[in-house]
């Protein structure tokens, strides 16, 4: 049961219980959707975006307990960012969740994630809101799947 | 009870399947994926060796020895097909790639010929997305209309008493699964083929759950159409069985053209060989087709009545155990083939499964290629044991307390 408390690590199945940022939000300006179509799991981001900057984030749909805390994780650490700087904290986030390594400091308490990488299938679950939310700040789509390429 | 039953039900059989003898994740494994595909017997995995390494030849063209051998074992394996389905004659037997190309070819060739623009077609709210997808295509292709059996709810029993009402709308076939490859339903195949000749009405029966877990006879059924995979039944991968009344695969035209198929090639055209070799274009399955014939010997060899109430009688053991794990829902009744599925509010199905995989359980969760079926239930997955003749009563014991052990981890 090693790597299964690896990957369900405490701040984890906290985040799944408790999400943070969870609900709609009515002064989005931007809005995606992310799907996998393998489970059903669903989430819908929602971006206030100002000046190249996510104001304000949250989150709804349902999803396992890996695909629900990476997007109340994730909602946490986008607040204030650019959307450069966001490109860059997913790419460490799937640095870390591909390989178990982490980079930089920047991942705070995602850094949690790290077992993931012993469980290849579930990666796709800890990128799903990534995907959505990354689509909607960028503007290139409303709609995110896991069938595309990362 | 004779011999060979007596000493499978004492765990026998599991040493003819070399792959069961063997740890995952530092637990003895426990497969319990059987709907989604059945593990191979040694007798399957020789029989397909022996064929590469004595007889491998392509079929009916060659005029060599291997041709001939390899000809004899393919065709054999049709004949052994009949009997093992129920047909009245081989030549109602096309070996396809799985019950997915059959149910296309159906659709395709029957429906193509024989559907026009406003013809209805009659399915289930249960069906596997293989048996909705080719009739989706096919309705936006014809316009045709679809429409589909209600289930009564957790239950996931058909909603018979609405079945007379909706095959009298005007419908012209009637497709539905035989056994829920999600819910374990064993739908009355006889009694909803009865009721669609009365009204003239084609059947086709999905049997991709049934024919390798219970007795499975077309004619006793009265289906028009019936359709397997291989895989699912202890054979190999890529073959399937497409049975089909032989009146009317006489005059349907072909689903895919390419060689072996034809009588006389032009140019701009050609004309067909009759039905088997008119729906099998070029070269087919047949070292496949030899593990195929050598499962059907091995699964009848143990008896499928027996096999039957085996995966029931897990299933409803399992069933028993997890009825007592607070707020789960349990799908399907307890009169149903060896499938269980349930669902728990606070914990998803890809939780549950990795957590069981770390425990050397093999399952699955999501939606099981039945997503309106899901929409119907009102949820997104579920995490679904499918049990076959070489699982055991302390296999299902062990889903049961990992189950538990999982509630607490997610939820104590």
């Amino acid at each position: 049961m090693d790597h299964l408390s690896e990957l369900y690590q405490a701040v984890i199945l906290d985040h799944n219980r408790r999400p943070r940022n969870f609900g709609k939000l009515p002064e989005a300006n931007r809005v995606a959707t992310g799907d996998n179509p393998s489970c059903g799991d669903h989430f819908t981001v929602y971006l206030r975006l100002t000046d190249d900057r996510i104001e304000k984030v949250a989150f709804d749909g349902a999803g396992c307990a890996i695909s629900k805390a990476a997007a109340s994780l994730m909602t946490v650490s986008l607040m204030g960012k650019s959307v450069a700087e966001a490109e860059n904290l997913f790419r460490e986030f799937h640095h870390l969740v591909t390989t178990g390594e982490a980079d930089e400091e920047n991942l705070s308490d995602m850094a949690a994630f790290a077992g993931v990488s012993q469980f290849p299938a579930r990666i796709k679950c800890a990128t799903l809101a990534w995907h959505a939310a990354l689509n909607a700040a960028r503007g290139t789509g409303d709609k995110a799947t896991t069938e595309e390429p990362v | 009870m004779s011999a060979a039953s007596s000493s499978w039900q004492r765990g026998v059989v599991r040493a003819d399947f070399p792959i069961l003898d063997q740890a995952v994740n530092g637990h003895p494994l426990v497969y319990l994926d059987n709907a989604a595909t059945s593990q191979k017997p040694r007798a399957v995995i020789e029989a397909m060796q022996r064929f590469y390494e004595r007889d491998n030849s392509n079929v009916h063209r060659g005029i060599h020895t291997l041709s001939h051998r390899a000809t004899v074992a393919y065709e054999g394996a049709r004949e052994r097909a009949a009997e093992f389905l129920g047909a009245a004659d081989a030549s109602e037997i096309i070996f396809t790639r799985g019950t997915t190309e059959a149910i296309n070819l159906v659709a395709n060739s029957w429906g193509g010929a024989f559907l026009r623009e406003g013809d209805r077609v009659l399915l289930t709210e249960m069906e596997h997305h293989s048996n909705l997808v080719p009739w989706h295509l096919l309705a936006e292709r014809l316009k045709l209309e679809l429409l589909h059996v209600p289930i009564t709810g957790d239950d996931g029993l058909l909603d018979l008493e609405r079945v007379d009402g909706l095959l009298d709308a005007g419908v012209k076939l009637f497709a539905f699964t035989h056994v829920s490859n999600t819910l374990g339903t064993v739908n009355p195949a006889a009694e909803l083929c009865r009721r669609a000749r009365e009204r003239g009405i084609i059947t086709l029966v999905d049997a991709a759950q049934s024919a390798g877990h219970q007795p499975v006879n077309a004619r006793e059924i009265g289906c028009d159409f019936l359709a397997a995979s291989g895989h699912k039944l202890c054979g190999p991968t890529g073959i399937g069985i497409l049975y089909g009344r032989r009146d009317l695969l006489d005059a349907m035209p072909p689903f895919l053209g390419g060689g072996e198929m034809i009588l006389k090639v032009g140019l701009s055209a050609s004309t067909f060989k009759k039905a088997p070799q008119r729906f099998e274009a070029g070269t087919p399955p047949f070292a496949e087709a030899v593990g195929l014939r050598a499962a059907m010997d091995y699964l009848d060899d143990i008896g499928r009545e027996a096999i039957f109430e085996h995966d029931r009688e897990l299933a409803r053991h399992a069933r028993a155990g997890l009825a007592d794990l607070p707020g789960i829902r349990l799908l399907g009744t307890p009169d149903g083939a060896g499938i269980v599925s349930f669902h728990f509010d606070e914990i998803h199905a890809h939780d549950i499964v990795t957590f069981a995989d770390q425990a050397g359980i093999a399952m699955r969760g999501g939606h099981h290629c039945t997503q309106p079926l899901m929409t119907r239930l009102g949820l997104d997955s579920t995490t679904r044991a499918s049990f076959y003749f070489y699982n055991t009563r302390e296999e299902a014991d062990r889903l049961v307390e990992t189950m538990a052990r999982i509630h607490k981890f997610f939820t104590g």
